[in-house]
């Protein structure tokens, strides 16, 4: 029996490349697109205009104080009635570009307060544009503490990314879930669904604890 | 749309709305409950020398955080009846996001038992104290502290995590949303309403989080 139902399960397996296909190419375009978004709102927020930051500021808590699942439903049910017609994958793209770029934000925001004011001074001092301080002091700095939060948001995006099959999307869980209707195996469609998402994000998590290593011994180093 | 948002359909349908709420905060609160139970655990047996405990305790560390929770919620539902147990959709939601968050939860423990310094340690020691009294007495005080307000952001994404039980049909508070979504053709009321339970919710425990950080003197506070 388990043996038909492994044959069932290899027989479906374009369906489950598609899926994982969907499930890349949605986690890599709005990764792409919220990282640019995440560091334009999270310079804007640091720029010190206090109406554009609180906006900022307010707009943060409102996708960080309510679930994803909720966020979709809004963009997917209520953009229509507003007249914007979108299918079911540019849903999932604005709601995933929007919640990484409001944590990136996050992330750039801590990054560029942790670079000391002196160096900003320093900047002025020599005559440094705006725009030239923020490109060639201040992000460079950041990057340490930016980098391996945001290597680790990442793998919170594709993670994230499973939600929009509640949309009808046919990423891997959705894949998931309808192979599970013709093969009554929970426990092995599952484990492979877990296994392909543990594929892509494992290697990241790793990438982002070597990271955070090597910022923590950069860190040793200047406080000796 | 919004010139017809009906907030007279909002108050008839408050009575369900409340019970969603109230079935989201009591279930919150016991998967967090549940996650506190496995993240000691994990913790406990993450801290050991030996790697008969350690390693699987990693290995199950890293396979829930490398994994969506929605993909776990459906491994559990579409998983244990096969196993033999068949429990109610909301056993089934508890378990998920105890299970879930309780690896998060064992990282959050051990990062707090690592940050006491050694001499801590060293001087438990030197007083002729036990392995236990050591862990009682100094350790665990000082770790509790540390411990706390990352604990309550834990609780925050276990609450906003709750809502993917709706999925599995739980009548908490995003499934209220969707009723009232496909009952009467309203996503507008039905979402923004539960966004708004939420972010009670989120201000809520964010507030605790702020005020636990100052009660503990914790000067640099994450949250």
């Amino acid at each position: 029996m388990i043996w038909q139902q492994l044959q069932s399960i290899a027989g479906s397996y374009p369906l489950a490349l598609r899926g994982l296909g969907m499930t890349v190419v949605l986690s890599l375009i709005s990764l792409v697109l919220g990282t640019l978004l995440g560091f334009g709102l999270g310079i804007l927020r640091t720029g010190g205009n206090r109406l554009i930051s609180s906006a900022i500021g307010a707009w943060v808590d409102l996708i960080r104080g309510t679930p994803f699942l909720v966020q979709i439903f809004l963009i997917f049910f209520i953009l229509p009635e507003l007249g914007i017609e979108l299918d079911a994958f540019t849903a999932g793209i604005i709601a995933l570009t929007n919640l990484a770029a409001c944590f990136i934000c996050e992330i750039v925001v801590a990054g560029i307060r942790s670079v000391p004011t002196g160096q900003v001074e320093a900047a002025l001092a020599s005559g440094l544009s705006r725009w030239q301080r923020m490109r060639q002091v201040v992000l460079p700095q950041a990057m340490r503490i930016v980098l391996p939060p945001l290597v680790g948001q990442y793998v919170l995006l594709i993670k994230d990314s499973s939600v929009v099959s509640a949309i009808g999307l046919t990423d891997l869980t959705r894949v998931g879930w309808l192979v599970v209707q013709r093969v009554p195996n929970g426990l092995l469609v599952f484990f492979l669904v877990g296994l392909g998402y543990f594929i892509v994000c494992y290697p990241l998590i790793m990438l982002a604890r070597r990271l955070e290593q090597r910022m923590g011994a950069a860190h040793g180093e200047v406080q000796i | 749309m919004l010139e017809n948002f009906s907030f007279r359909t909002i108050v008839e349908y408050l009575p369900l709305f409340g019970q969603g709420l109230v079935t989201t905060v009591w279930l919150s609160v016991l998967s967090f409950a549940g996650a506190l139970a496995v993240g000691i655990v994990l913790a406990a047996m993450n801290l050991q020398r030996g790697r008969l405990f350690r390693v699987p305790a990693k290995a199950y560390i890293d396979a829930v955080r490398a994994t969506p929770l929605l993909a776990q919620l459906y491994f559990l539902y579409f998983g244990l009846p096969r196993l033999g147990f068949v429990l109610p959709e909301l056993i089934v939601g508890i378990l998920a996001l105890s299970l879930n968050s309780g690896a998060y939860v064992a990282e959050i423990i051990r990062a707090g038992i690592l940050s006491i310094p050694r001499g801590q340690v060293e001087a438990g020691v030197a007083s002729g104290m036990t392995y236990v009294q050591r862990m009682r007495l100094v350790i665990l005080p000082q770790a509790f502290k540390v411990t706390i307000p990352p604990l309550l952001g834990q609780a925050i994404v276990l609450v906003k995590d709750s809502a993917l039980l709706s999925l599995i049909s739980v009548a908490e508070l995003t499934r209220a949303g969707q009723l009232l979504a496909s009952d009467r053709f309203m996503p507008a009321e039905g979402f923004i309403t539960i966004a708004a339970f939420y972010l009670l919710l989120y201000y809520g425990l964010k507030g605790l989080a702020a005020l636990s950080g100052r009660w503990l003197g914790l000067a640099g506070a994450r949250t």
